[in-house]
């Protein structure tokens, strides 16, 4: 491990806001594709199901 | 609304998606496809007169100075053929310092001074831990690049 | 190779189950590669002598970017193919893959816009290397809007894919802009010709997660054109 404490990995030596600012986005933006993807299917499952 | 009147948005989206994207490219041909000069070209007159254009190069060595009122700052841009002395006020970026990338948006006055509204700093695709790059300069050491 | 077994998935119907049995695998790959790659970027990758810890941008930035480019180009060869052969599948193959590309896009623009300003000075400047990207931007939402317009589907497809094969001469003006053109943008740190100019656990989490954003944009392009075929053909995309 790199980080002396906790407080210095989110500070990322003071470019926290840019650091984090930018995985933040990018997880918000994949996990609510995939989700939205994902739900879409589910629910395509389900009125298949009801179908069959 | 009427599905022809959506359809027409639509389109009428693309189109102003696609209309922007020509238009950007447009005007890169026009006046930005050089985004900076270097100072030989800016030495050469190769540069604008009379309107703002941006300088790059190296920030020379020794050659970062403040003024007595704190807030304005002179160095000079280097290519190693060429040099252009810069006068600036305003803050500088983190990565600015003396033997790396620089590029300055402004003026060239008739003293020979560029007169900087904008300077940013242009770092190199070099990525390293401070280890390696102590050890690379010191393997570089007497040697001139 | 035969012809048979390179034609077997070529219609929506014998597409449609395949690529929801592959759906599962591909996530669960990104999944662990995105987990690895992110401890490595954080907990193994040192510090930059030069920017310091804004340069971990780049395990998303030089991913998202890749494949912004690479996404286009797929789609392109699809939406080509589907020109070319007429095949249903091929359009929508191309309409499955554009939405992902354009988040990668913007995700290539909006963390180098982050790292820009601590770095250079700036969010953004108009040099070739983000004005080619931003460009990329816009194609990929030309051509979610113009499909969107067309109701009908083929029509869409073939509309679309003009547009993206057009756009596709994009592709090496983004890559070659920093070399073309006196860029703020640096040049590459990772070439096919050339060494990387990058210390190697570096270089590790960045491929790691190129590897894992591949691998989440084949999960969503399968997804996606299930659903695509769930509304254009709702008999091929019943299970038996």
């Amino acid at each position: 491990m790199q980080w002396g404490s906790w407080a210095e990995f989110w500070a990322m030596g003071g470019y926290g806001l840019y650091v984090w600012g930018s995985f933040a986005v990018t997880l918000v933006c994949m996990a609510g594709e995939m989700t939205s993807l994902v739900l879409n299917e589910r629910a395509a499952q389900t009125r298949n199901g009801e179908q069959a | 609304m009427k599905p022809r009147h959506k359809r027409f948005i639509a389109i009428a989206a693309a189109l102003l998606a696609l209309g922007g994207a020509v238009a950007l490219v447009l005007n890169a041909f026009q006046s930005n496809l050089v985004f900076f000069f270097t100072p030989s070209q800016v030495a050469s007159k190769e540069a604008p007169v009379g309107r703002s254009f941006r300088i790059g190069g190296l920030v020379q060595n020794d050659s970062v100075a403040r003024d007595k009122d704190g807030v304005t700052v002179r160095f000079a841009v280097t290519d190693t053929a060429h040099t252009i002395p810069v006068v600036y006020r305003g803050i500088l970026p983190d990565l600015f310092s003396e033997g790396k990338g620089v590029v300055a948006q402004g003026r060239l006055e008739a003293d020979g001074i560029f007169r900087a509204e904008q300077v940013l700093a242009k770092h190199d695709e070099n990525y390293m831990p401070p280890e390696a790059a102590e050890a690379l300069e010191k393997a570089h050491g007497g040697k001139k690049k | 190779m035969s012809a048979i077994n390179w034609f077997k998935y070529s219609s929506p119907h014998s597409f449609y189950p395949l690529a929801g049995r592959m759906v599962p695998w591909f996530l669960g790959a990104a999944a662990l590669f995105g987990i690895t790659g992110l401890y490595v970027a954080f907990f193994v990758a040192p510090t930059d002598f030069q920017q310091g810890e804004s340069y971990r941008i780049i395990f998303i930035h030089v991913p998202a970017a890749w494949m912004s480019m690479f996404i286009y180009l797929v789609m392109a060869g699809w939406a080509g193919a589907g020109l070319v052969f007429n095949t249903r599948l091929s359009g929508m193959m191309a309409r499955a893959l554009a939405p992902t590309g354009a988040m990668f896009t913007f995700l290539a623009l909006w963390t180098g816009a982050l790292w820009g300003k601590p770095t250079w000075g700036t969010w953004w400047v108009w040099d070739a290397r983000l004005t080619s990207e931003l460009i990329l931007l816009f194609l990929y939402i030309g051509f979610l809007s113009l499909t969107a317009a067309i109701e009908d589907d083929r029509r869409a497809d073939r509309a679309g894919a003009v547009l993206a094969l057009v756009g596709v001469v994009n592709i090496p003006i983004i890559y070659f802009s920093v070399v073309w053109w006196n860029t703020l943008h640096q040049g590459a740190s990772v070439s096919l010709k050339s060494a990387p100019k990058m210390a190697t656990t570096m270089l590790l989490g960045m491929l790691l997660l190129a590897v894992a954003f591949w691998l989440y944009s084949l999960a969503a392009a399968m997804l996606r054109v299930r659903s695509i075929i769930r509304e254009r053909e709702p008999r091929a995309a019943a299970e038996d």
